[in-house]
């Protein structure tokens, strides 16, 4: 199966684990992915937060180089804030001749032209609809049996869109999880707010829900990511989290596809598992002690 | 909560002038005041207006009492309020329309936001894709706030040793990587 890869900017920088970790899984999958050339950022929140033709030209130029280096062909999207913003042009496009219009004379200065109609698929959503529990459990070569994994989605995977998953309780990662032979811990939050750029602007409200994210994890040995700025910031405030609620707060954060890659047997280097900032000992403990049972 | 006066601060216009808020009071005329969006706000506790009490002040058309508040600064985008509105209305993409008028006069409590936002697809501009140490450089920079850069100093430096932010000499003087298509875009927006 072939993609057209959207990494987004996080994914070349603080996030490149995640970037790395999904092209090696994906690869073992049998994928192929071409990253859209010379791409450029999706505005995020920012740029809807300045100019609202800006937050529409920036994903839709993105989507008009996808269109013309490969048609018919689906953009896969790790980010959850990219999958939104992506996924939005042909919303928004829909809505009037006006704003389609003013989109064809921003994207005709790159000389460029949007037709519309382009496939917007989440990473998850292409690991559990296009390849499916079998063919991931298939390639497991170290189950992570007696592993305990709480599945955190974050809030634009499935909202506003909730095309691929529930948007109050999604359920997408659980059968994945299992099909890596762990388990998944029960939670209720997997798609509460983790702050996202507050932790940037306001940081004391959103260390709060980080706080209460970590909290809920209980025992689990392991939360899950889809996207880069969850990740960072459950990853990243663990020690001022523990301050905040006076216990230790030590929780193993990793990307979905670092996981299943540590499952499909990949080494550490190939899934850069030490860029990441909370990787517990008592994980590695819980991965060795899976492995020797395996 | 932590807001300080650094940036731009005089409201001005009156409350019954006829102008940018007309279009979003629109939006939520049909606003039942029920407070589900309270409800589903993860932020509401950190939110001088909650969601429903800022709804009440755009039907009222209390532009400077909206103003002065930091309700839409609060919002993360988490679109649980739109999610679970009965009446259905497009709550989220209302608070990013208030923030952008907020951007557009000039005027609010905090500077932090509307420099983070501004900064951020600055670098856009530039580079066409965000740089995230230049960035948040820039970002310190613009904010001229003493502390705040220290209570990102601990994470400046861990992101640094993990090899995950790399220091890159920002150009300067070089032609931005979009400036047609922001050209563009401003004068479409300036025509309307």
């Amino acid at each position: 199966m072939k993609y057209l890869y959207y990494p987004g900017c996080s994914l070349e920088g603080t996030a490149s684990e995640y970037d790395a970790s999904v092209r090696a899984v994906m690869h073992s999958l049998g994928a192929e992915l071409a990253e859209i050339e010379d791409w450029t950022c999706c505005g995020a929140s920012a740029g809807d937060a300045i100019s609202y033709l800006l937050s529409l030209a920036l994903p839709a130029r993105n989507l008009a180089i996808a269109e013309k280096q490969s048609p018919r062909t689906d953009v896969l999207v790790p980010c959850n804030a990219c999958y939104l913003n992506l996924k939005r042009v042909d919303d928004h496009m829909n809505r009037g001749a006006d704003i389609r219009e003013k989109i064809d004379v921003v994207l005709a200065e790159e000389n460029l032209r949007y037709g519309g109609g382009i496939k917007v698929r989440h990473l998850l959503d292409v690991l559990v609809r296009d390849f499916g529990p079998e063919s991931i459990a298939a390639n497991v070569k170290n189950k992570l049996s007696g592993m305990r994994i709480v599945p955190y989605y974050g809030c634009q995977f499935a909202r506003p869109y909730s095309d691929a998953d529930d948007p109050q309780f999604p359920v997408s990662m659980e059968p994945l999880i299992r099909a890596l032979g762990a388990e998944v811990y029960p939670w209720t939050m997997g798609a509460k707010c983790c702050g996202a750029g507050l932790m940037t602007t306001k940081s004391e409200v959103a260390l709060k829900l980080v706080a209460n994210l970590l909290d809920g994890a209980g025992e689990a040995d392991c939360i899950l990511t889809i996207c880069p700025m969850c990740q960072m910031n459950l990853d990243s405030r663990q020690d001022k989290a523990s301050r905040l609620l006076g216990k230790d707060m030590s929780k193993s954060v990793l990307y979905v596809t670092q996981l299943m890659g540590i499952a499909f047997g990949l080494s550490d280097e190939e899934l850069m598992l030490k860029k990441n900032l909370a990787v517990t000992a008592g994980f590695h403990a819980k991965l060795r002690s899976a492995s020797s049972r395996a | 909560m932590n807001e300080q006066s650094s940036g731009a601060t005089t409201v001005h216009g009156g409350s019954s002038a006829a102008g940018p808020l007309d279009p979003i009071a629109e939006k939520v005329s049909a606003c039942m005041q029920c407070g589900t969006c309270t409800g589903s706000c993860a932020n509401a506790f950190a939110m001088d207006y909650t969601p429903r009490q800022l709804w009440r002040l755009v039907q009222l058309g209390e532009q400077d009492e909206i103003f002065r508040s930091t309700t839409f600064w609060m919002c993360s985008s988490c679109y649980y309020c739109t999610l679970r509105c009965p009446r259905g209305l497009p709550l989220t993409e209302t608070i990013q329309a208030l923030k952008r008028i907020a951007f557009a006069r000039g005027t609010y409590r905090s500077n932090t936001s509307p420099v983070f936002y501004s900064t951020f697809v600055d670098n856009i501009r530039r580079y066409g894709r965000v740089r995230e140490m230049d960035m948040m450089t820039r970002f310190f920079l613009r904010l001229k706030h003493p502390v705040a850069p220290l209570r990102f100093a601990s994470l400046g430096v861990k992101l640094l040793r993990k090899g995950k932010i790399s220091p890159q000499m920002p150009a300067l003087f070089a032609k931005g990587k979009l400036d047609g298509l922001f050209r563009k875009v401003r004068e479409l927006e300036s025509e309307s």
